[in-house]
């Protein structure tokens, strides 16, 4: 009853929006778009299989981030440290232990839900919200870069390198600089990231976690844990973060404090979402799919710039410049994000 | 002073409190135990300073430095403060404010050889201007919306404004060079007379702020827009205007802030970065909103670094900062001195 009570009371609910709790439409569309990437490899050329991957990358920072702040209502800004954890997780078992990346991903992604609710345990418990809760996680991920910056078992500024191996290797994940592999991988990670969500989103914890969000005294007043709703939510939102960072590791082979746990991270995991389209489920990727090939192309034209920008040659920061005057324009033209825009011009039809 | 004053003092949003003046702070900070926290830990970090370096001199030069370094937090934070209280926007493209204001005095001294205090006003006139132009042509379309789009289009701009300086300037570290700077020595501890200057500086144009907000027609039209921009806009304040010279004076705020350090700092595209952070601090510290919370955070913000990173041995000066952060969000996430718990 009370599932049902929520579902009608929250109108942007992913259950309610059509009435129905049936998977087969989305999984439909998961199945099409997992047969169209499948081609990726073959059909681009092999200077841009990176630009594939990392899509795939972005991709999953963003549904993680998505499934927290777009579903939830948590604003995260601060989602470097759950990438972290899961990179240096990662770095730190194959470099000290040579424990099979296969395992990182569970113990990064166990690692990085725990922290999360943690993080989240303390801040809610205090009533943080909206700009305290970013600025929060914001300050926690920051902490984490200074952290890893100056411990020495992380190997501090410099960071670790994964160690290379001389032939490829599916239990260490590890391959030729350009192969297919690195792409199918990634490519499953992100549908598990995908089902994980849709999944999530239909039990009874994900439903209250939007209902949490449209109206959390409402939530609370019909007896919803609200606490443990909003923990779960961050845990499973940080897990797939961490799954992302992991991979990471594995395809750059390097990770350092920056990269890491840089601001530039966290900004890499809300923009997919908001670009594409907050609280929904294809937003991320569409999102993932403008800025990964958007960085590539404005990084090209730093390095060799058309001919009308032949004065900046030899600079650097025209790639950011192009890439930040884009985020704003659509954050200022699609404020629903792409996904949402089209959502919205459909049903308004 | 009156008590109408005295609640119509502040820039706290409606919710928020309306504590400000200075006899209401002094009561505060009597009244108030997380003050006293704060001055605990503020005597711990300096207990903890001596012991780790067994020396006076070294913790008492940290202790110079940190009240030095401290009043120009204090004005940076002002105007990160005044554009939350006003605007209820979370500034991230502060930092990249301040970072302009550093490469005005570059180019005010490269062009002209003059000495960089002469650029102060110029860094104040054009920030002001940049502020009043971003309120009016980007944030305004976002105002009253949610978080995520202010929070990204300031996000976008300080990346648009450190890479605009990156493509002009290229990234090679810059400075302005002063003819003499000599040290001045105030109890032992000797600090260089730009740092004085750029304390004393900053007190005084925060001081000037705060009574340009207290005193006059114009400060309490912001006031009034603060407390409920509806209501202002029904007595006929031009709600738009006040948005756009508020976000322009907290803008001001930050390049004058970068004017004064020009002299002591190496001038890079990101150089405001770190300021950005700890100007976060400081306003949250303060309590968001509060500009004569800003004015002390940034003192206490300013010490608990030069002590903590005497203290820390071999960490980041930051992390101190950063665990006082979360140690405020945790205990009073409405600030020090925002008076009633909400």
């Amino acid at each position: 009853m009370t599932t049902n009570l929520l579902t009608r009371m929250s109108p942007k609910s992913p259950v309610g929006a059509d009435g129905s709790r049936n998977l087969t439409r989305p999984l439909i569309y998961l199945g099409v778009f997992v047969v169209v990437a499948a081609f990726a490899p073959y059909v681009l050329p092999e200077s841009r299989q990176a630009v594939a991957v990392n899509v795939l990358i972005i991709a999953m920072m963003g549904i993680g981030w998505n499934l927290m702040s777009g579903y939830g209502g948590m604003f995260s800004f601060g989602h470097a440290a759950f990438f972290g954890i899961g990179a240096y997780t990662d770095a730190y078992l194959i470099v000290h232990y040579n424990i099979s990346p296969w395992i990182s991903l569970f113990i990064g992604a166990a690692i990085a839900a725990l922290v999360a609710m943690v993080i989240g345990y303390v801040a809610f418990r205090y009533k943080l919200r909206a700009a305290y809760f970013a600025l929060a996680t914001f300050a926690f991920a920051e902490m984490l870069r200074l952290l890893a910056t100056n411990t020495d078992w992380l190997n501090g500024t410099a960071g670790l390198h994964v160690p290379l191996l001389t032939e490829d290797s599916w239990s260490m994940l590890q391959f030729g600089a350009n192969a297919p592999q690195y792409f199918y991988i990634g490519l499953a990670l992100l549908v598990v990231c995908i089902l994980i969500t849709m999944f999530y989103l239909r039990s009874r914890s994900g439903i209250y976690t939007v209902a949490i969000r449209d109206n959390e005294e409402a939530a609370d007043s019909l007896g919803v844990n609200v606490m443990r709703v909003k923990l779960t939510t961050m845990g499973v939102s940080a897990a797939i973060t961490a799954l992302a960072g992991v991979f990471y590791t594995q395809y750059y082979i390097f990770i350092d404090p920056d990269i890491a746990f840089g601001n530039a991270q966290s900004v890499q995991a809300i923009t997919p979402a908001v670009i594409g389209g907050i609280a929904t489920i294809a937003g991320p990727i569409v999102g993932a799919l403008i800025i990964g090939p958007l960085n590539e192309l404005t990084a090209d034209w730093g390095r060799t710039p058309p001919e009308f920008l032949d004065f900046l040659a030899g600079r650097s920061g025209l790639d950011v410049v192009v890439y930040s005057i884009l985020l704003i324009i659509i954050v200022l033209v699609l404020p629903k994000g792409i996904v949402g825009s089209i959502r919205h011009w459909w049903r308004q039809r | 002073m009156s008590p109408t004053q005295t609640d119509t003092n502040t820039l706290a949003s409606i919710d928020e409190v309306e504590a400000g003046t200075g006899a209401r702070l002094m009561k505060n900070l009597r009244s108030s135990t997380p003050a006293l926290i704060m001055l605990l830990v503020l005597v711990a970090l300096f207990v903890a300073a001596l012991l780790r370096s067994g020396s006076m001199a070294i913790t008492g030069q940290a202790l110079l430095t940190g009240i030095v370094t401290g009043g120009v937090y204090s004005l940076l934070a002002m105007g990160l403060t005044l554009i939350f209280g006003v605007l209820d926007i979370v500034n991230f493209a502060h930092g990249a404010f301040l970072t302009v204001g550093l490469f005005v005095t570059y180019q005010v001294v490269e062009s002209t050889g003059w000495n960089p205090y002469f650029a102060l006003p110029i860094a104040i006139a054009a920030l002001f201007i940049i502020g009043m132009a971003v309120q009016f042509f980007l944030l305004h379309r976002t105002m009253g919306g949610g978080l995520e789009s202010q929070l990204l289009i300031t996000l976008g701009l300080s990346l648009l404004i450190a890479n605009v300086l990156l493509m002009i300037f290229r990234g090679d570290p810059l400075s302005v060079n002063l003819t003499s700077d000599p040290g001045v020595n105030i109890l032992g501890a000797v600090v260089s007379r730009s740092h004085i200057i750029a304390f004393v500086g900053a007190l005084i144009l925060a001081g000037v702020v705060y009574l340009v907000l207290d005193r006059t027609p114009f400060g309490r039209a912001i006031r009034a827009v603060a407390a409920s921009s509806q209501g202002a806009g029904l007595v006929g304040i031009n709600v738009r205007t006040v948005y756009a010279v508020t976000f322009g004076l907290g803008a001001a705020c930050a390049g004058a802030a970068g004017m004064l350090i020009a002299p002591f700092t190496t001038i890079t595209p990101t150089a405001g970065d770190q300021f950005n952070i700890l100007a976060f601090v400081v306003v949250v510290m303060g309590g968001l909103g509060n500009v004569m919370g800003a004015l002390i955070g940034g003192l206490i913000v300013g010490l608990v670094e030069q002590l903590g990173g005497v203290a820390l041995v071999g960490q980041s000066p930051l992390l101190g900062v950063f665990l006082l952060f979360l140690l405020i969000l945790l205990i009073r996430p409405q600030g020090l001195f925002g008076g009633k718990s909400s």
